[in-house]
């Protein structure tokens, strides 16, 4: 059985594929004789065990880094002594330093706490068999997505239970700052990256050649996340190309034969995260990670977070992926120890590296019933849903015929199969319990913590409280828009454009993907093929007819097209909301800050009054969005990028944008400016 | 003194020739078939006495009277596997020739999955009907016979000039299947001879092809089938005498068409040699070395071939080119021998060539070196070549190839050397702990006076100490430059057994020999299982030449076919795709075999398209109406 994904051209739907549960499985054997279990992976061919300090040595006199650092000295006119003395620095602060006692330890705390918090824990185990031979022959980058704190642990967890080489970890910088934790997780496998390094070239040349030195040596597994962040909305994030230049360069100058990414797909039931993130995306800040912070939060240790699936996917080989597509000779005139940046050839095979990586763990997750049941309960009137309530078997229905349209768009779910319908539906309820509860037929909107104040509560206090609840449930339809979102984008299309054509469709369609690009991942360069594929998955479910020319609406297809018309438009309605106001507002020039803030006030007062529907205008995600795809679209400029960004608009391209948003003028598809990003 | 000196040279000269020319026996009855016609306009005879014409000469006019024609080197010469199933080397002429190699049977059989059961028997005799009928240039053919310059259009005489060494020519003729070939084969016996053939081709328009010693692996030799005039095939084999020896300068005046064999032994005989032996010098000539920039296992010391030629006289259908003087190096504007080197036939024909020539050396010593793996193996011959201490020739083996020459060795004598053998490896495996999967070999060969010799001996394995090498003496290293000379014998064994298989070359910056190793090698393995081929292939390399900036990489590839329909296919496909991975690995196309027909498609990319320009209007000046048709190189 192959596993196979639709972006890959010749690739179409995964099987279902057997997942084992690596708790259950281990119940049986304590977790200490677990955590002292003989450990003896086979190593990747000819690779060396290399120490930590072998690699840190390997990185410091490599011939890169003399280079840069005479470089550097010279522009900043310090001696090549204190610019090597801040290289050590760097390297001290970076580097991981593996321990298998550690990873022992490691093993022992997190199956405690995994087998308290996680019903089950499944993984595929034609992946995981996959990955142990890939392993030994070429060097092995894991690709998994980001969605919780725990990602990071339960990779390793895995292959320390099947005898797989432990990776070393890219990890934010932030969580090295943690005490006795920070030191753990070094222990474990993790190096620690700053944020923002593009300017600072010596930092950049320190962590580029400390990751190359890792892939060459091939001596452990490189787990990175290609989204850059944890996603706090549970959607794909657009990925970093950095690091995956960084990955692509040793195979590309031929330092190795061949590279292999291992795309993996985390999906959870229920994310332990899950109100942190929505009270961040509200604006509150989040907690620095410190290690009090940690123990604090150690009541979310006590309830159950359902089960989690990891999906390792098949391993990918650089070598073929490439193929015809770089030259690699074009390394050959210059000295390979030499920096050379990357040609745009090489950027734009990076680029479409990483997004397919997303991609593939995108189809890689499994839609849980819950994440269907948000996308019904979203389509509700909040209102209503604080109010009156939606009748149970109503929610049930709709779940139950969404399910049939994921499934027709080739979803993978992870539908409990033992029970019934009924079942499956109240256990979810009952998971989670807190953002729904049920109650006499009905299901309800948790509205936050009743405050224990005195005074009654302000109607912005009040607003706030459902809008966590609100953002939590959007978090989880999130989970699941992937499925929908290019079959959504042309019920958009056909419903902003009121035309049939093909082309037209086609011209708005990209319109669309170019403005969403934030918010869902394409493939930069594949927009007719996502059109092609979202033309065939309606017809698949029967909602359009396509011929050659014309895409029509059929006699049954209103209910898909409007259900998934329904689904975005939250966005629709938030970017119209951000692109109402830029025009509005008097000043041309503003910081980030300001924008962030005034809209929220806005977006608040315009939902209180009852103007506008959906509190997803409220979240800051979608905010940023919007200005990076305005950005994108040139009708907004960044002018300062110190301190505080400024951004200057383009009153006129932003209005322009609003009105092909809206269909009163036709969309163009404007040539985006390529984002330059970490 | 001098009579003592003399003397002494002589007995160096008897030592010499009996270790390199031991297995390179001249044939006891050669003589018979030659039949010299003198050359009537013969230039100014040399003071020096180069012997009798008749004397000497390897090759023969007829070369089927010694020669396979469809297989490498001598007919007497041949492994085999005997009716007990071990492998024996047929003939008297090598050092191998007459013995028992007791390894060689498991060796092949578990590195190819091959078995003695499975026999793949070549065609044995050619059929002359298979052959195509000469198209022939009548008036052409009349006018030269006017000349009296020898010629044929026998079958086996034309079918013998059709052909290189490449893997899908041998394996078409051992079908028995024969394209396009020269209409007629012409020996030319001098200079003048050959200046009267391209003018009478140039009146007739016919194509000619010059042939040396045949022992080309870049299909250069193949008539291109679009072919329509008559194309004949130039021998120059018979223009292969030593015109003269000039002492005080130190050179030598040769005809193009001596073999390697013959030069060495006859300036040997004067005390003289020039140093230049690529592996394939028992049967490739000096015209083929100059036409294809030929590189000689001891350049070390004496340098390739474009270091060693002083001047060059070339016919071409324009006239004669030449220098007017033999400075040892000028000013000139672009020297002109480099549009000669590698001009691989495309512009005419080398005729005579001065070479520089040097004293026999006094001694001569082999040696080898163990390394635990490649990579210490790699960075001692860097590290050698970084001291400009390399002996006159200095090559590393990889693991596969190590135990390859290891499966070559013949069956010993005594108990007493198979227990040191055992010691051996006793002592570097478990007391060094050298893995025996890993480890790989380096041979060397020191040349000069005796006392220099040991000394830089010690130099070099002073070096190897510091990259963990083992001494692992003379023997070692002998039989390793032995096995390039019968490697090209043991194809023909493997393709009696469904194994077929080829080497090719390369030249690289050092910082790459490694990465270009690995990476090659691995993508032969891969692309043989992609393309069907059923058990792993044999992909091996060795690191052949050392230079200041780089080294020559050679890699050996061979697979068992068993079960492909078109085997000769899948191997090309293999080929071009690992000449692929040397250009995206920043290999040079070729560093010593040139391009011919099979490397064409890379040129523009190697050269750049003024590069290709440029050799593209010499050729329109030089050759205008392209008599030199055998279309190489662009």
């Amino acid at each position: 059985m192959e596993n196979k994904y639709r972006v890959l051209d010749k690739v179409t739907q995964q099987d279902d594929e057997e997942f084992m549960d690596i708790v259950e499985d281990k119940r049986c054997c304590s977790d200490f004789s677990f955590a002292f279990r003989t450990f003896s992976p086979p190593p990747y061919k000819g690779a060396p065990v290399c120490s930590t300090a072998e690699l840190n040595r390997a990185v410091l006199e490599s011939q890169y880094l003399r280079y840069e650092i005479k470089e550097v000295a010279v522009e900043t006119g310090s001696s090549v002594e204190e610019v090597r003395d801040e290289v050590c620095r760097i390297l001290r602060e970076m580097s991981q330093n593996l321990q298998l006692r550690f990873i022992r330890l490691m093993a022992f705390t997190v199956r405690k706490v995994f087998k308290r918090i996680f019903s089950a824990i499944y993984v595929n185990m034609e992946g995981v068999n996959a990955l142990q031979q890939a392993a030994q022959e070429s060097p092995v980058i894991l690709m998994p997505n980001h969605r919780s704190y725990v990602d990071f642990l339960v990779v390793s967890y895995i292959l320390f239970s099947y005898d797989i080489p432990l990776p070393v970890i890219a990890a934010g910088i932030p969580l090295a700052g943690m005490k006795i934790v920070g030191e753990i997780l070094r222990r474990s496998g993790a190096f620690f990256i700053r944020r923002a390094i593009r300017s600072d070239k010596l930092y950049w040349a320190v962590l580029s050649e400390y990751v190359r030195t890792i892939v060459r040596s091939g001596f452990a597994p490189l787990e990175f996340f290609v989204e850059g962040l944890r996603s706090r909305t549970l959607k794909s994030l657009p990925p970093k190309l950095g690091m995956m230049h960084m990955i692509l360069e040793p195979f590309l100058k031929g330092e190795v034969y061949d590279v292999t990414l291992v795309p993996i797909s985390i999906s959870y039931d229920r994310v332990l995260e899950e109100s942190l993130l929505a009270h961040e995306l509200l604006g509150v800040p989040k907690p620095r990670e410190s290690t009090t912070g940690l123990l604090k939060a150690s009541k979310v240790l006590r309830e159950n977070y359902g089960c989690m699936h990891v999906n390792f996917g098949r391993p990918l080989s650089v070598r073929q992926l490439c193929e015809g597509k770089l030259n690699r000779s074009q390394y050959n005139l210059i000295p390979r120890d030499l920096p050379q940046k990357p040609n745009a050839e090489t950027e734009a095979c990076g680029s479409w590296l990483a997004h397919m990586i997303v991609r593939i763990q995108e189809e890689g997750t499994l839609t849980s019933p819950w994440s269907l049941m948000a996308c019904v309960l979203l389509q509700v009137p909040t209102a209503a849903l604080t109010e009156e309530g939606l009748l149970f078997h109503e929610l049930t229905e709709q779940t139950l015929w969404l399910r049939t349209l994921a499934l027709d768009f080739g979803a993978h779910l992870s539908w409990p199969e033992k029970l019934s319908d009924s079942e499956v539906m109240s256990s979810t309820l009952a998971l989670h319990r807190s953002v729904v509860y049920r109650k006499a037929g009905h299901v309800y909107l948790v509205r936050g913590d009743e405050p224990e104040r005195k005074h009654p509560i302000s109607p912005e206090e009040d607003m706030m409280r459902t809008a966590v609840a609100f953002l939590m449930m959007v978090s989880y339809r999130n989970q699941c828009l992937h499925v929908f979102v290019r079959p959504a984008l042309l019920a958009l299309a056909m419903s902003i454009t009121k035309s049939t054509q093909r082309d037209e469709l086609l011209t708005c369609f990209c319109f669309l993907q170019e403005l969403f690009s934030n918010e869902f991942i394409f493939i930069p360069g594949r927009s007719s093929q996502d059109f092609d594929e979202a033309c065939s998955l309606l017809k698949k479910c029967k909602a359009v007819h396509v011929s050659l020319w014309d895409v029509t609406v059929s006699d049954t297809g209103l209910a898909v097209l409007s259900f998934l018309q329904e689904l975005l438009k939250p966005f629709i309605d938030s970017y119209q909301l951000m692109f109402r106001f830029l025009c509005e507002e008097r000043d041309c020039v503003f910081t980030e800050k300001e924008f962030l803030l005034a809209v929220r006030t806005l977006a608040a007062k315009l939902i209180s009054s009852g103007e506008l529907h959906t509190y997803e205008a409220l979240s800051s995600d979608v905010q940023k969005n919007v200005l990076s795809a305005l950005r994108r679209l040139g009708a907004v400029t960044r002018i300062k990028t110190s301190e505080n960004n400024e951004y200057k608009v383009n009153k006129s391209a932003v209005r322009r944008t609003g009105d092909m948003l809206a269909g009163r003028i036709p969309p163009q598809v404007v040539q985006a400016v390529p984002d330059a990003r970490l | 003194m001098a009579s003592n000196r003399n003397s002494s040279r002589h007995q160096t000269a008897r030592h010499r020739i009996s270790v390199i020319a031991g297995h390179l026996q001249r044939p006891a009855d050669s003589n018979a078939a030659v039949l010299a016609v003198e050359c009537k306009a013969q230039e100014i005879r040399p003071t020096v006495k180069t012997g009798d014409r008749s004397e000497g000469r390897t090759v023969p006019r007829r070369r089927q009277e010694i020669m396979k024609w469809n297989g490498w080197g001598y007919s007497d010469s041949r492994f085999l596997f005997n009716k007990k199933g071990q492998a024996e080397f047929t003939g008297r002429r090598y050092r191998l020739s007459g013995m028992i190699i007791p390894n060689l049977k498991d060796w092949f059989e578990s590195t190819f999955g091959a078995n003695l059961q499975h026999k793949t028997p070549a065609t044995p005799i050619l059929n002359s009907s298979a052959v195509q009928r000469p198209t022939l240039n009548e008036v052409f053919v009349e006018e030269l016979k006017s000349t009296g310059i020898p010629f044929s259009h026998e079958a086996e005489d034309r079918v013998f000039r059709s052909h290189g060494h490449c893997l899908h020519e041998i394996f078409a003729l051992r079908e028995g299947k024969i394209g396009r070939l020269p209409d007629m084969v012409i020996w030319p016996n001098c200079h003048n001879d050959v200046v009267k053939i391209v003018e009478l081709a140039c009146k007739h328009n016919v194509c000619l092809i010059p042939y040396g010693g045949g022992t080309s692996v870049s299909s250069a030799l193949e008539c291109p089938p679009e072919e329509t005039r008559s194309i004949v095939s130039l021998d120059t084999s018979q223009m292969n005498r030593i015109l003269w020896i000039d002492e005080k300068n130190l050179t030598a005046h040769v005809e193009s068409g001596i073999v390697g064999q013959d030069l060495e032994r006859l300036l040997n005989e004067s005390g003289y040699c020039t140093g230049h032996e690529p592996d394939s010098m028992e049967f490739s000539s000096l015209g083929g070395w100059v036409a294809t920039r030929a590189s000689g296992m001891k350049k070390n010391i004496y340098g390739n071939i474009e270091d060693l030629v002083v001047h060059i006289k070339m016919v071409t259908p324009r006239g004669v080119i030449e220098k007017s003087c033999q400075g040892p190096r000028m000013s000139t504007g672009p020297d002109i021998h480099h549009f000669i080197l590698g001009s691989e036939g495309t512009l005419g024909v080398v005729t005579e060539v001065t070479m520089k020539i040097r004293p026999m050396p006094e001694y001569q010593k082999y040696g080898s070196v163990v390394f635990p793996s490649f990579e210490q193996g790699v960075a001692c011959l860097r590290e050698v070549a970084r001291q400009r201490c390399a002996p006159a020739s200095i090559r590393l083996m990889d693991n596969e190839q190590f135990k390859f020459g290891h499966a070559l060795k013949p069956q010993v004598s005594s108990i007493f050397t198979s227990f040191l053998d055992g010691l051996k490896t006793f002592y570097i495996t478990k007391f060094k702990g050298f893995d025996p999967n890993r480890l790989c070999v380096a041979t060397l060969l020191f040349e000069g006076d005796r006392e220099r010799v040991l000394q830089h001996e010690k130099q070099v394995y002073d070096i190897a100490a510091k990259f963990g090498g083992l001494a692992a003496g003379e023997d070692n290293g002998q039989r390793g430059y032995m096995l390039t000379f019968v490697i090209a014998y043991l194809r023909d064994l493997g393709m009696d057994y469904y194994v077929i298989g080829e080497s090719f070359e390369t030249s690289v910056p050092w910082d790459r020999v490694l990465d270009i190793c690995r990476n090659v090698k691995a993508r032969i393995i891969r692309e043989c299982k992609d393309k069907g081929v059923q058990f792993p292939p044999l992909s091996t390399c060795r690191v052949t030449q050392t230079y200041d900036a780089g080294a020559c990489v050679y890699f050996y590839f061979a697979f068992n076919y068993r079960g492909l329909s078109d085997p000769v296919h899948v191997y090309e496909q293999v080929e071009r795709a690992a000449r692929e991975e040397i250009l995206a690995n920043g290999g040079s196309l070729s560093h010593h075999h040139g391009v011919g027909k099979l490397r064409k498609e890379w040129m523009r990319e190697t050269v750049s398209n003024v590069g290709v320009g440029m050799l593209k209007s010499v050729k329109d000046y030089v050759d205008p109406n392209n008599i030199f048709g055998n279309r190489n190189l662009l």
